[in-house]
């Protein structure tokens, strides 16, 4: 067979998308987009990742986790005679007519290292190792850049107000991506600040869990080692007979209030 | 965008039968679960991995003989990238004590362990640090902290979930460490969701019979990886990190120790040489093998490269044939599909649904017999619902949550999850989901004991590269535990060993050559080069106007 045949009998559209293949989907028609200006036919149901491979890029960079939250692939694009720059997640964000798109898989920006068991948790500490938070002049370029709809500028404010914890939880869905950073005429590397708040609230404004404390000694003690020991060498028949009769606790019992009946394995 | 007009229908028949279900839930009563001997018989008929077409026996290697997957089968009998007789095992490019392959939750838990010990490390990993199935584990991490609960029931819940074919000396060191785990990331300034006290919020999930699940929104995994990263980077005195520089093969010494490994920087092509005296596999699944077909919930780099490396290093692997299909992966909107719908949803009280609005399964049994029951529902008894792109699924009816926990609930609960569905024009607080069974964990993986050791001096494994933890199969939550227990495990053991004072002698890859001979031997034709590194999505089209053959670049 001429390698033309070959070429021929692959040339038909496929019918069913099979594991992460894109495809042209039945019914769907193919819009023009401008790849770092150049222009290639897509599939108009299709996110800019899958858009992309399906005209045969292959990622090394700017794929991750293909699901929107290792912030891998964050993407700047434009819409013709629009002067407004757009920001979103390649694996995300569904293609558009005529949009001029660009991916910024890294964007460099200052790390400042710490050591979590010796910091002092206060603001001091993180204007200190940040001194350039206060370059901030509120310009909210930050959020607009943000794909995860996180109120950078205002975890931002709320750091240089001293407030550690809001900031921390204002931060929460922060994925890293570095857009934010991208925009900041400060040269502020927010996300960076934002995991440096979330540490310090984690370790030391958020309360110990004291139950998980005792449980802790309670191993390190030894308590548990026979009856593991016991459970590594008991027979099937007997795993089963106490995964048969196992109590389950009640779905709506506040944590810590039920116990079961049988406390002997506690 | 939302649902179409025929979807919208069909919710109105989830809608009509919601209020008698969210009495129900407030019971406590519940569609009645399955028994050992019904979940047998789901599991046979209906489970992708009972099914024989497909599967094959592997010709060579240590686990010769086992009926696989073709496609795992394939990867096994695979051919090295590297040609042994080219690499001059004089020039080395980086010597360390330990190196971690992988970059993931277990990659990173165990430098952090290993450099507390006194060892230098170096993480080589594909992507970038922290890419990984780590960051997409959603619902939580597993650990008997409560006082109701104790590592006796994480024990029996683990197993009983995997049928009973786990390895028990894992799910011991499993059980035991877990609490250790939590209260270790706790340390390093993790922010789980705690009442105002200070006491853990634990959920139920599938197999459960005490609430075990600890989270940090819907997104558990990604803040344990940026967690245990950040500490990562504070350590750049003792851990460095390459990137882009997945490893292909291992390198072992004349004595044959493990010695190293040979590192490929994809973005400039160079090989490099690494010589460590301890080696930990922490590379991750294959999801993205695509076995069947299936769309996977995984990590654009699960592509079973651990396995490979140490199969020619002569590490066997139990339990590859065994695949976990999440019962929950989105089937609507289509640039959605294959993602994962975590488990909490079910935890919090959601049911699942047929197209008349009924249940028809018990929504918190372990995963597999929750696929199966799903695939059943749909396939032989025609209840699903069809997609305007021609896929089917399943309701998952979240507006439940925020009736049985308060308004808001959903917001709170799964933030992650609202915005990416509130972006196709839903809002899961009012509409339901549409799901169906996706590809999501590698249940099997290589062969190690209680202390992460392989069966080859100073080569160590953790994470979801490692076998006969889950058995057959995996409970929720248990994955994130055990990247962090085995992580932890090999850092700490590879360092001890390292500081057993080891002396390496010759680098040697005669085990590559010996398994090519093998290959050659056996008359396998045409081995597929692997580790493949990443899959290939390109269009049948975009391949066949490549003209690969003339164009390819000289090897």
């Amino acid at each position: 067979m001429s390698e033309t045949d070959t070429n021929q009998s692959k040339l038909k559209i496929p019918k069913m998308a099979t594991g992460d293949r894109a495809i042209l989907p039945v019914g769907a028609s193919t819009i023009p987009v401008y790849i770092m200006g150049k222009k290639y036919e897509v599939p108009e149901t299709l996110t800019i990742m899958k858009a992309m491979e399906f005209v045969g890029f292959k990622f090394i960079r700017g794929a991750g986790c293909r699901g929107g939250i290792c912030g891998a692939c964050p993407t700047v694009y434009r819409r013709a005679g629009d002067y407004k720059l757009y920001f979103g997640l390649a694996c995300q964000t569904v293609v558009e007519p005529d949009m001029y798109l660009a991916q910024i898989p890294f964007y460099p920006a200052n790390r400042a290292s710490f050591d979590i068991d010796t910091i002092d948790p206060v603001a001091e500490s993180v204007y200190a190792l940040y001194p350039e938070l206060f370059r901030c002049v509120a310009c909210n370029l930050c959020t607009k850049a943000c794909p995860m709809d996180v109120d950078v500028l205002g975890y931002i404010s709320a750091m240089k107000q001293g407030n550690i914890a809001k900031a921390a939880e204002i931060s929460f869905d922060c994925i890293q991506c570095g857009l934010c950073a991208s925009r900041c005429m400060g040269e502020i590397p927010q996300y960076h600040i934002g995991q440096l708040a979330r540490r310090l609230y984690g370790r030391y404004i958020q309360p110990n869990a004291e139950h998980l404390k005792k449980r802790v000694e309670e191993i390190d003690s030894g308590k548990y080692d026979k009856l593991l020991d016991e459970l590594v060498k008991m027979s099937k028949e007997d795993l089963e007979k106490h995964y048969i009769e196992r109590e389950r606790e009640p779905d709506l019992a506040p944590s810590g209030t039920w116990m079961p009946q049988d406390t002997q394995y506690l | 965008m939302g649902y179409t007009p025929e979807l919208e229908k069909l919710i109105k028949k989830v809608e009509a039968t919601r209020p008698a279900r969210v009495e129900m839930a407030r019971k406590n009563e519940h569609f009645p679960a399955l028994s050992l001997k019904e979940r047998g018989e789901v599991l046979n008929e209906y489970h992708p991995d009972c099914q024989n077409e497909g599967k094959r026996s592997v010709k060579a290697g240590p686990n010769k003989g086992d009926i696989l997957q073709d496609g795992v089968a394939r990867l096994l009998e695979s051919k090295p990238v590297v040609k042994p007789e080219n690499i001059d095992l004089a020039k080395v490019d980086y010597e360390t004590d330990v190196l971690v392959i992988g970059g993931g939750g277990a990659g990173t838990s165990a430098a952090l362990m290993a450099s507390e010990k006194g060892a230098k490390v170096i993480i080589a990993t594909k992507l970038r640090h922290g890419d990984s199935n780590t960051v997409m584990a959603e619902g939580g991490i597993q650990a008997a902290s409560q006082e109701c609960d104790s590592p006796f029931y994480h024990y029996i819940d683990t197993i009983g979930g995997g049928h009973f074919t786990n390895q028990p000396d894992l799910v011991a060191a499993l059980a035991h460490d877990a609490p250790l785990s939590i209260s270790w990331l706790e340390s390093l300034g993790m922010m789980f969701i705690k009442n105002s006290d200070g006491r853990m919020v634990v959920r139920h999930f599938g197999g459960s019979s005490r609430k075990r699940l600890h989270s940090a929104g819907d997104m558990t995994g990604a803040e344990i990886m940026r967690v245990v990263r950040d500490e990562a980077r504070n350590r750049q005195d003792k851990i460095t990190i390459i990137e882009f520089a997945p490893a292909v093969e291992l390198l072992l010494d004349e004595e044959g120790k493990c010695a190293g490994a040979i590192l490929y920087n994809m973005e400039t092509r160079e090989f490099y040489l690494v010589k460590a005296k301890a080696v930990i596999i922490a590379t991750g699944g294959f999801g993205r093998l695509h076995i069947k077909g299936f769309a996977t919930t995984n990590h654009y780099g699960a592509t079973m490269d651990g396995v490979v490396m140490a199969y020619r290093a002569g590490v066997g692997n139990k339990y590859l044939f065994s695949t976990q299909y999440h019962p929950t992966g989105v089937v609507y909107p289509e640039q959605n599909v294959g993602l994962l719908i975590t488990e909490k949803v079910r935890g919090l009280g959601s049911h699942v649904l047929n197209s008349d609005g009924e249940q028809f399964c018990f929504p918190l049994e372990p995963r597999d017999v929750e696929s199966a029951e799903l695939i059943r529902e749909a396939m032989e008894r025609g209840k699903g619902i069809m997609t305007p792109t021609g896929r089917v699924g399943l309701w998952l009816d979240s507006p439940m949550i925020d009736l049985l926990h308060g308004e808001g609930a959903v917001k709170k609960e799964l933030p992650a999850k609202f915005i990416q569905f509130q972006r196709h024009g839903i809002d899961i607080s009012k509409d339901p989901m549409l799901v169906y069974p996706t590809l999501h964990y590698q249940n099997g993986g290589i062969n190690i004991n209680a202390d992460a050791e392989t069966l080859v001096p100073g080569l160590f494994g953790a994470g979801e590269v490692v076998g006969g933890i889950h058995g057959e199969n995996r409970l929720m939550g248990n994955s994130l535990q055990d990247i962090i227990t085995f992580g932890r495990r090999s850092g700490i053991n590879a360092a001890e060993y390292v500081n057993s004072d080891v002396k390496l002698k010759k680098l040697s890859l005669d085990h590559v050559v010996k398994f090519e001979k093998e290959l050659e031997d056996i008359g396998i034709k045409n081995p597929v080069r692997a580790p493949i590194l990443l899959p290939d999505y390109s269009t049948e089209e975009v391949s066949a106007r490549r003209w690969n053959e003339p164009l390819k670049e000289s090897e």
